[in-house]
């Protein structure tokens, strides 16, 4: 490939081309890159997801330039920012709404992969590289949610940190490692920020890469579930149900593009905090060590974990169970490609019981969200005759109920999915 | 440290329920676009809040954005000799101000944005006379709060009447201030639409630009909208 370029390429590109592989590196992820040619509107978030990270880390540059990693300064910084600095509001919410918009549309592309069997063979290292920009992700919005040094910044960043205190043996001292004081302090700011600005956008960004190459190398997957590369053309080798990325995709995804900047733009010029569930209230009082707030909550890409964590009772008297559940809910994505043993990929070829369970998993993530932004008294208490779960918090026991399906939609797969019933699937993409 | 935070945690935990139960806010009659009235506001603001709260975010000539020139701003509403660039910092000493409060009076810049514009409202009509009170004042929204009713002259004193039957409480104003109810009532409206305009002093401002920004967005969808289009005559 490389000595066709050097042939086919003249003037400053044959210069180029002879020294470093511009050409054909281009020709390979871009313009010769096939996708299958039925993408439909669930194949618009990678491309999303991508222009999000660039917006996050731009508008993060500019934001670093007037942030002040300092315990008495960051929240003061933050309103410079807001006030002082050109622009700076807006670079502001564009960051902001950016983190929550981040988890929207890497949420939608899971789901994605979940309907169609993204990471089933020969695509499991596409997913598990993706399983890990997502865990770095929630690093990265845990670690730069402690920076604007509000109440809420503050008082869940304890929590998160006292989480790790559960962990029998080690566990105090792994949170006292990662506070690096004996409260959230200082020390802690100091090292997020590092953490946040620093460490892991440059693990993120590897992760990507590592993603894309892997997905450029065995190929796109698509709504049917099936191979592209089986029916290739038999002169130009160029597989039959494929086009082109560029020009047929990029052109689709600046359609995908300009309609994803509508609905981010209106929501930093209109509605920046979104109800409370993209900035909290309680983030614009400044973070004071002595005054815990009433109601402690995530911000809303974390609840569904958090409704876990507090879902799980304790055992012995420890929170660890809790804990180890959370973890879990979030890692369980990593295990797919071996759980799901169905013959077929696309959900258009299953049968009816992975819909349902697909369904049932979907409506608890959503529940278990909700319920993690409310404090778990929301729906008020059984009376104390109700059988066994007299006098329980409601919102506790639902929550109790949808972490068993969750969990199950994971433990189950392997029993669903090979007995489900499938129907046959097309030699070549439909329509 | 667990334990201690989880102590500390169950200790504050009833208090504040206790504090948010049962308190019907008040819908806060402001509007963002009125001029006078946050001009109003303003001027109450800096006589009645700026003695004792801060805001220390706020720079005295943003309140050009109000309709305010900077000679206004400097002989109607800087009193002690501040430059007009200076953000809105007060004397009062922070540990003065605890000993002589029990509190320390919080900096207002964004406090709008941390209790919204109904709880403002309500919580500045709030106040009534409690003698068990070091400072003689209570207030339905926030019990045992440590700020009087600065605002007293104005409103006048309100009492706390409860009513056995319903188990429900209501105010009444026993000596009126200098205003009436509905006159103290517009003047708190304003006062609180000011607040909230300090909180976030280019909201207003940005949503005009929003506007632009969709207009061209909207437009580049139709074109790229078409583009796509014409690019994927060819494929069947």
């Amino acid at each position: 490939m490389a000595n066709s370029n050097q042939q086919d390429s003249k003037g400053l590109l044959g210069w180029i081309d002879a020294r470093f592989p511009l050409s054909s590196t281009l020709k390979a992820h871009v313009t010769e890159y096939y996708a299958p040619k039925n993408f439909n509107f669930w194949y618009f978030f990678g491309a999303l997801a991508t222009l999000v990270l660039v917006i996050q880390i731009l508008t993060g540059i500019f934001l670093t330039m007037n942030y002040k990693p300092e315990a008495s300064l960051a929240f003061a910084s933050v309103e410079y920012i807001m006030r002082d600095v050109s622009w700076g509001r807006l670079i502001r919410y564009m960051h902001s709404t950016g983190a929550s918009m981040f988890f929207v549309v890497v949420y939608l592309h899971m789901f994605r992969g979940l309907m169609y069997g993204s990471y089933k063979a020969p695509r499991e290292l596409i997913w598990l590289f993706g399983v890990g920009i997502f865990l770095v992700l929630m690093g990265e919005a845990f670690f730069g949610y402690l920076l604007p040094w509000g109440q809420m910044s503050y008082w869940g960043a304890q929590v998160i940190i006292n989480l790790f205190t559960s962990i029998p043996f080690i566990g105090p001292d792994i949170s006292l490692w990662l506070r690096g004081d004996y409260t959230v302090s200082d020390a802690t700011l100091n090292r997020f920020f590092a953490f946040h600005v620093i460490a892991l956008p440059l693990v993120l960004l590897g992760l990507v890469v590592a993603h894309l190459i892997a997905l450029h190398e065995v190929g796109s997957n698509n709504p049917d579930g099936v191979e592209i590369k089986k029916h290739k053309d038999p002169k130009t080798h160029i597989p039959l149900d494929g086009i082109a990325f560029h020009p047929y995709y990029t052109v689709k995804d600046l359609m995908g593009v300009s309609v994803f900047l509508i609905v981010f733009s209106a929501i930093i010029f209109f509605a920046p905090e979104m109800g409370g569930y993209f900035l909290e209230a309680n983030n614009f009082i400044p973070a004071d060590p002595l005054k815990t707030p009433p109601h402690i909550a995530p911000v809303w890409y974390f609840t569904p974990y958090y409704s876990i964590l507090r879902a799980v009772p304790p055992i012995l008297n420890s929170q660890f169970p809790g804990v180890a559940a959370m973890g879990l809910s979030v890692v369980s994505f990593a295990f797919l490609p071996w759980l799901d043993r169905s013959p077929v990929k696309s959900i258009r070829y299953r049968g009816t019981l992975y819909k349902k369970w697909l369904a049932a998993f979907v409506v608890s993530f959503v529940i278990l969200g909700y319920l993690g932004t409310e404090p778990s008294n929301v729906w008020g208490q059984f009376s104390p005759e109700t059988l066994i779960v007299g006098g329980a918090d409601r919102a506790t026991v639902v929550a109790r109920i949808f972490s068993l399906v969750y969990f199950s939609f994971f433990a189950l797969m392997p029993w669903y999915t090979k007995k489900d019933k499938t129907k046959p699937v097309p030699e070549r993409v439909t329509a | 440290m667990k334990t201690k935070f989880l102590f500390v945690l169950a200790l504050l935990l009833p208090l504040t329920v206790i504090a948010n139960e049962g308190v019907k806010l008040d819908h806060a009659p402001i509007d963002p676009n009125n001029q006078a009235s946050l001009q109003r506001g303003a001027k109450v603001f800096v006589n009645y809040c700026l003695n004792c709260h801060s805001a220390a975010y706020m720079r005295y000539n943003r309140l050009q954005d109000i309709g305010l020139t900077d000679a206004q701003i400097k002989e109607n509403l800087m009193f002690a000799g501040e430059k007009v660039g200076d953000t809105m910092t007060v004397a009062i000493q922070k540990a003065d101000a605890k000993a002589w409060f029990g509190a320390t009076p919080p900096d207002l810049s964004v406090e709008a944005r941390a209790r919204g514009a109904d709880w403002l409202y309500s919580y500045l009509r709030g106040f009534y006379r409690d003698d068990t009170r070091p400072t003689g004042w209570n207030n339905v929204v926030y019990d045992k709060v440590a700020m009087p009713h600065v605002l007293w002259s104005l409103q006048g004193e309100q009492v706390l009447k409860v009513d056995e039957k319903t188990e429900t409480h209501h105010l009444v104003l026993e000596k009126q201030g200098t205003m009436t109810p509905a006159e103290y009532d517009e003047t708190i409206a304003d006062l609180v639409n000011y607040l909230v305009f300090m909180a976030e002093p280019y909201k207003e401002r940005d949503k005009h630009l929003g506007l632009l920004v969709l207009a061209f967005l909207g437009l580049l969808f139709v074109l790229t909208y078409y583009l796509k289009k014409e690019f994927w005559k060819d494929i069947h």
